[in-house]
């Protein structure tokens, strides 16, 4: 028996391992992968309520979440480029400039 | 009902090894290989819960788009393999494993003690096609829809931009 339990448990386990990715990874274009793994944590999440409710709501809620990652992807890449660019490393540690 | 259960308990595990190989793995390549299997897995589940159009877009988008940018970008760039202090990883690995397992945990607790638990195949699936979908779209989310474009918009300029000003300042 499969319930919405199950699919709400295997979103939060992708969640995890998506933040788990975000503290242990520090290239920058790692950790934007990390993001997209908890982005489709949260779209697993949405579905399942979907189904469950009987609403396409939550669907409609997926198609947006999709674009906003695929615009969020394309911002984040031209960025991590100029910055291996301009201060030649990828290294999040090492990109401190904002912190003061 | 048997067989759903075979076919989640597979894709799902399939998903969740895929995901822990992009954390773990060394090579950036194979961290964006590893995230395609979760897609394919992860769609293979929307298609289980009756979301047919956002199983195929999840391929369309997710893994034709977003993660060849991503290759493409790792190309460019020439990518090693991380290479940090030895304790720094520990005590970072550390510390991000034991605050994930603290999560999980809370969220089991929450899922079995508020939802009771009645199987989904007893609920009618809604119809997740491209009919009611964009009908949906183009009527109770227009304002959405069309705001969304603006996003679209931005990021091509703010990409674009952004990988102009490089040439012009050097």
């Amino acid at each position: 028996m499969i319930t919405l339990n199950h699919y709400l448990l295997a979103s939060a386990l992708l969640f995890a391992i998506g933040l788990m990715g975000i503290m242990t990874r520090r290239n920058v274009i790692m950790i934007l992968l990390c993001i997209e793994i908890m982005f489709n944590a949260a779209n697993l999440a949405f579905i399942a309520y979907a189904r469950a409710l009987g609403d396409l709501g939550g669907q409609i809620m997926v198609f947006f979440i999709i674009i906003v990652a695929a615009a969020e992807v394309t911002v984040g890449l031209a960025i991590a480029i100029l910055l291996s660019r301009q201060l030649k490393t990828l290294n999040a540690d090492e990109i401190s400039f904002l912190k003061w | 009902m048997m067989l759903e259960a075979v076919f989640f308990y597979t894709f799902t595990s399939t998903m969740i090894f895929a995901a822990l190989l992009v954390v773990f793995s060394r090579q950036p390549v194979y961290s964006v290989l590893s995230l395609l299997v979760v897609m394919f897995c992860l769609s293979a589940l929307f298609i289980m819960l009756g979301a047919f159009f956002m199983a195929a877009l999840q391929i369309l988008l997710y893994a034709g788009a977003v993660l060849v940018l991503f290759l493409f970008v790792m190309m460019l760039l020439n990518l090693q393999p991380e290479a940090l202090a030895r304790m720094r990883v520990f005590t970072l690995r550390t510390v991000g494993t034991a605050g994930a397992a603290v999560w999980c945990a809370l969220m089991w607790k929450l899922f079995v003690s508020t939802h009771p638990a009645n199987p989904l195949s007893q609920i009618p699936p809604p119809a997740g096609l491209v009919e009611p979908i964009g009908r949906l779209l183009f009527t109770r989310y227009l304002l959405p829809f069309e705001l969304v474009s603006f996003i679209i918009l931005a990021a091509i300029i703010g990409a674009v931009t952004l990988g102009k000003q490089e040439r012009s300042s050097k």
